[in-house]
This record gives C-alpha cells, sequence and structure tokens, in this order.
C-alpha cells in the first residue's frame, strides 16, 4: 500500500475519532475549544522544522523560519490563552 | 531501536495526547488539564522533531522559535475576552500560513536538488498551500470585519461567483501543472508555483468579503476547520502522521462547530456562505406600533418583582458584553442569591460573536459554569420560572420563530414568554439582527427596562439591595 493511501486511512480514522470526542464539548466550553485547536493545528510546526532542518540557504531557509514563527505564535499562544480562559471556570 | 523509530512512537505518544487532551475538554472540571496534556502532547513532538533530525542550521529555526514564542505569549497575556474572535480569527490565519510555508519550503528544497518527484507528493504541495493560502487571507478579512478595519457589510459586485468559480478552476489548472511540471523535474515550476499562490490569496479574500459582518462566528469556526485541513495536507507533504492526526482532529472540530453555529441561526452553510446575508445595517421591516404598547419599569420595580420570585433565569445577549455589564449582572444575581432566590442563566449558542463566547464572558465575571445552561437544557423550565430577566439579547427570544411565515422561522429560540413574568432591559425597542419586531416586547406579562445595560445594571444591584 502506498504511503499516500496509508496517510488517507489515518486522516480518515483521526477525523472519525476527533467527531466522537468533540460532538461531547459542552456549547459552554466552545470558545476553549476553539483556541485549544488554533494551539493544536500549531502543529505545522513539526512539518516546518523538518523542512527547516534540510536546508541552510536560500528562499526555502526564510520560508522555512517563518512558518516555525507562524506556528509558534499558535502553539503559545493558544495553549495560553485556552488555559487563561479555562482557568476562570469555577464551580461555587 | 534507532533513532527514528523512537521520534515515530513519541509521534504516536502525542496524537495520543492530543485525542485524550480534548477528550477531557468534555467537562468543565477536566477541561484545563486536558489543555495542559495536548501541551505537552505538543512540547514532546517539538523535541522529537528537534533531536531527531540532522540540523543544517540552528540560527533560523531558533529564532523562529524565539520570535514565534514572544508573539504567542503577549497576545495570549493581553488579550480582552471579549476580543476573543478576533484572536482565534487571527491564529486560523497564522495555522493556514505556516502550512502553505511548509509546502512552499519543501518545493523550493525538491526543486533545488533538482529531483522529479512522484504525483502523490505534488498533489499534497499543491494541497497543502491551496487550503493554507485560502485560509491565511480569508482569516485576515474576517479579521479585519471584526475588528471593523474591513465594512461588516456584504461586499458584493456583479459576476461575483462567476469571477470566484473561474479563479477556483484557474486554481485546478495551474495546480495540475505544477504537479505535472514537478513529475517531470522541471525548473519553471517555480513560476507557476508563485501565481497559484497569488490566485489562493485572492480567492481567500473573495470569498470572505461577501459575508456579513453578523455571520462571522460561522465563517471563523469554517476557517478553524480548514487552518487543521491545512495542518493535515502538510502532513502529506511530509510524510508525517502527527500531523495527518493533529489536523484532521481541528478540522473535525472547526466543521461541528461550524454546523452548530448554522443550526443556531437557521441558516444552512450555503446560504452564509454564498447568501450576502448578515449585514451591520439592517432595514427594518418595522411593523404597525400604534395598537402595540410596551410597558415600562423602572430600576426600583423590576429589582422587587425579581426579590419576591422564587426562581429567575437570566438570559445575557451581546448587549451585555458590549456594555461590558457582566460583573454588575453577577453583582445583581449575588444579591438575590442572598435573598434565597434561585438564579440560572440560559444562553443561546448565538449570545456571544463566537461559538461560547458569552460562557466566557461570565466566567470571567466569576459566575458560577454549573448555573449556565444551553437552550436544549432550560427551555422546558421556562413555563416553570417566575421571572426571565433579558439582558441585551433580542433575536434569540423572538417567539415570531414559532411563526411559519416570519422570516426567522425556524430559528431555535430560548422560549421566555412561557414564564410567568419578562423584564426585557434594553436600549430601546429598536429591531435585532434579523431586523423584525419583536412581540415579546408587547406581551401583557413583559415589562421594559430601558437604558444603558450597565448604568441600569448597577441601578438594580442598589434596588436589589434594598429590597
Amino acid at each position: 500500500m502506498s504511503e499516500m493511501l496509508v496517510g488517507i486511512y489515518v486522516f480518515v480514522l483521526a477525523s472519525l475519532a476527533g467527531r466522537e470526542v468533540i460532538t461531547k464539548v459542552p456549547p459552554t466550553l466552545h470558545t476553549p475549544l476553539m483556541s485549544g485547536a488554533n494551539a493544536i493545528s500549531g502543529i505545522s510546526i513539526v512539518g516546518a522544522l523538518v523542512v527547516s532542518a534540510q536546508v541552510d540557504s536560500g528562499l526555502a531557509q526564510w520560508l522555512g523560519g517563518l512558518a516555525i514563527a507562524l506556528a509558534m505564535v499558535n502553539v503559545v499562544g493558544g495553549f495560553m490563552v485556552t488555559d487563561r480562559m479555562l482557568e476562570m471556570f469555577k464551580k461555587h | 531501536m534507532t533513532l527514528s523509530t523512537a521520534v515515530e512512537i513519541s509521534y504516536l505518544f502525542s496524537s495520543v495526547l492530543f485525542v485524550i487532551g480534548l477528550k477531557r475538554l468534555q467537562s468543565p472540571a477536566t477541561a484545563r488539564r486536558g489543555n495542559q496534556l495536548a501541551a505537552v502532547a505538543m512540547f514532546i513532538a517539538i523535541c522529537a522533531t528537534l533531536l531527531g533530525n540532522q540540523i543544517a542550521e540552528w540560527n533560523t529555526i531558533l529564532i523562529g522559535i524565539a520570535v514565534g514564542g514572544i508573539i504567542g505569549y503577549w497576545a495570549a497575556k493581553t488579550v480582552q475576552m471579549t476580543e476573543m474572535p478576533e484572536l482565534v480569527g487571527i491564529f486560523n490565519g497564522f495555522g493556514g500560513a505556516a502550512s502553505a510555508l511548509v509546502a512552499g519550503a519543501e518545493l523550493l528544497r525538491l526543486q533545488s536538488l533538482n529531483v522529479t518527484s512522484p504525483l502523490g507528493e505534488g498533489l499534497s504541495i499543491v494541497l497543502s498551500c491551496l487550503i493554507g493560502t485560502v485560509t491565511f487571507s480569508g482569516s485576515f478579512v474576517a479579521f479585519g470585519k471584526l475588528k471593523g478595519i474591513v465594512s461588516g457589510n456584504p461586499i458584493t459586485f456583479p459576476l461575483q461567483k462567476t469571477l470566484n468559480a473561474g479563479l477556483f478552476i484557474g486554481l485546478l489548472v495551474l495546480g495540475g501543472a505544477i504537479m505535472g511540471l514537478f513529475q517531470l523535474g522541471n525548473l519553471t515550476t517555480l513560476n507557476t508555483f508563485y501565481i497559484f499562490t497569488i490566485a489562493a490569496l485572492s480567492l481567500g479574500i473573495l470569498l470572505v468579503i461577501p459575508i456579513g459582518g453578523a455571520d462571522m462566528p460561522v465563517v471563523i469556526s469554517l476557517l478553524n476547520s480548514y487552518s487543521g485541513l491545512a495542518a493535515s495536507a502538510a502532513g502529506f507533504v511530509i510524510s508525517s502522521n502527527v500531523l495527518i492526526i493533529s489536523g484532521a482532529l481541528v478540522g473535525a472540530s472547526g466543521l461541528i462547530l461550524t454546523l452548530i453555529m448554522c443550526k443556531a441561526m437557521n441558516r444552512s452553510l450555503t446560504n452564509v456562505a454564498f447568501g450576502a446575508f448578515g449585514g451591520e445595517s439592517i432595514i427594518g421591516t418595522q411593523g404597525d406600533d400604534s395598537e402595540k404598547i410596551a410597558r415600562p419599569v423602572d430600576a426600583e420595580g423590576a429589582a422587587m418583582i425579581l426579590a419576591y420570585a422564587q426562581s429567575v433565569v437570566v438570559v445575557p445577549g451581546y448587549g451585555l458584553a458590549v456594555a461590558q455589564a457582566q460583573h454588575e449582572l453577577r453583582k445583581v444575581v449575588d444579591n438575590l442569591e442572598e435573598k434565597g432566590v434561585d438564579v440560572k442563566y440560559a444562553i443561546h449558542p448565538v449570545a456571544g460573536r463566537m461559538p461560547g463566547h458569552m460562557n466566557v464572558l461570565l466566567a470571567e465575571a466569576d459566575v458560577s459554569y454549573d448555573k449556565l445552561f444551553d437552550l436544549d437544557e432550560i427551555n422546558d423550565d421556562f413555563d416553570r420560572t417566575d421571572v426571565v430577566l433579558v439582558v441585551g439579547a433580542n433575536d434569540v427570544v423572538n417567539p415570531e420563530a414559532h411563526n411559519p411565515q416570519s422570516v426567522i422561522a425556524g430559528m431555535p429560540i430560548l422560549d421566555v414568554d412561557k414564564a410567568k413574568s419578562v423584564i426585557v432591559m434594553k436600549r430601546s425597542l429598536s429591531t435585532g439582527f434579523a431586523g423584525i419586531d419583536n412581540p415579546l416586547f408587547y406581551m401583557d406579562h413583559t415589562l421594559m427596562l430601558f437604558g444603558d445595560a450597565k448604568e441600569t445594571m448597577n441601578d438594580l444591584v442598589r434596588e436589589v439591595r434594598e429590597a
């Protein structure tokens, strides 16, 4: 089986798992869910690092560096702002 | 065990932690832990990548991490809770851009090596660039609309849909050309790729400008989904399962929220995307006002009714957040509870400017989350409720939704008119986004408490205490 096909398998199954888990998230937490999702979509940082690791000059290096910075904004900003919100959700 | 196996196992571990982290978002009690778990997963994935790859040049990588980290930290610390839609909007854009850049950098790298590439890889690069770029430019237009930099009104012009369709077909042709050239190892791929990127940027802008400001919650949810799909596509580019899995999770999440918001606004996704509806300015079809009499009440009178009730349900709308009166509302409720009144909050899905926004604003005002109820949870309780206090909400409590002839027919609403009495706190009798009159305001058991939400709420705090 080709690599692409394996990837499609993984994508479809992960989407189904995501649907099962996320439909049960209560409306109260939908904003933190979205900002948390922002942080998780920052996973492109792994792609940016893998590509950047292989280049040492030229435009590709610049694009890679920019991708790392943008993904990192999402990772740090996303997880932190989600934490800030969830900290406020209290029961008393 | 080789290094690459260890890295792959770390990625698997991260993917599992992402799913478990999201699972813990199913309850406010465990949600914070879940988010922290996902952050740990991300940390593991980043460390594994840095340790598992031969790094040709560290400087760019370290500078990128530092700059991004500092901006992210600053944004998370300084953003106001009312600005969360803008922040999520811009983060969607960054996520999309990062994925598109990964595709671009990989294309340049392969090109410089002068190698041909299989069709699958070309397809991944084209898709990643397309979805990522559309997400990027679309998100910035959405951000501009939310901020008021770009007009919140739908921007339309003749042949707009034709242009969009033409652009889309053009993108498919160019994408196909890139894949073909790429397979032949042809260096002219690059120029085609630049044109492709510019066309994709334009498409993102053109897709979002005709959508009205009031529909931005749907657009942001949809772009949230796209940012995930872009990450998945980037995962196909570098053959990384952790990207494919995480991207799919985000894609599913954004899509679910999009559909929830569409349902709450009584619109289909195609209607939001192509309807050019939901502008900020509304031409109201004001009905005949002469026979209808709204009964006004002052803060003292309203306080009396609230303080002597057994059960009160508060319905906050976006007007409350605009007036920044959440804290005053909480004080009113605190005083009522001291008098033994049972108080709950009923939150409509579109009460804020993004899914769940009102809940965050109330949590910030220190309202206990177990007092927040969504539409399905509370709608059956209204006929057993003594007083409903509606603050800055309109369309979401409009009983016209049950009238099949109405423009908002079928929109899910909070049935507050079933309560014994209703107090509506509002500036005036003006209409909401839907632009239609609200019969609730003229019902026999409804009292109108006119005024600025913050000032009136302050009066209420005092009057309830004295009642």
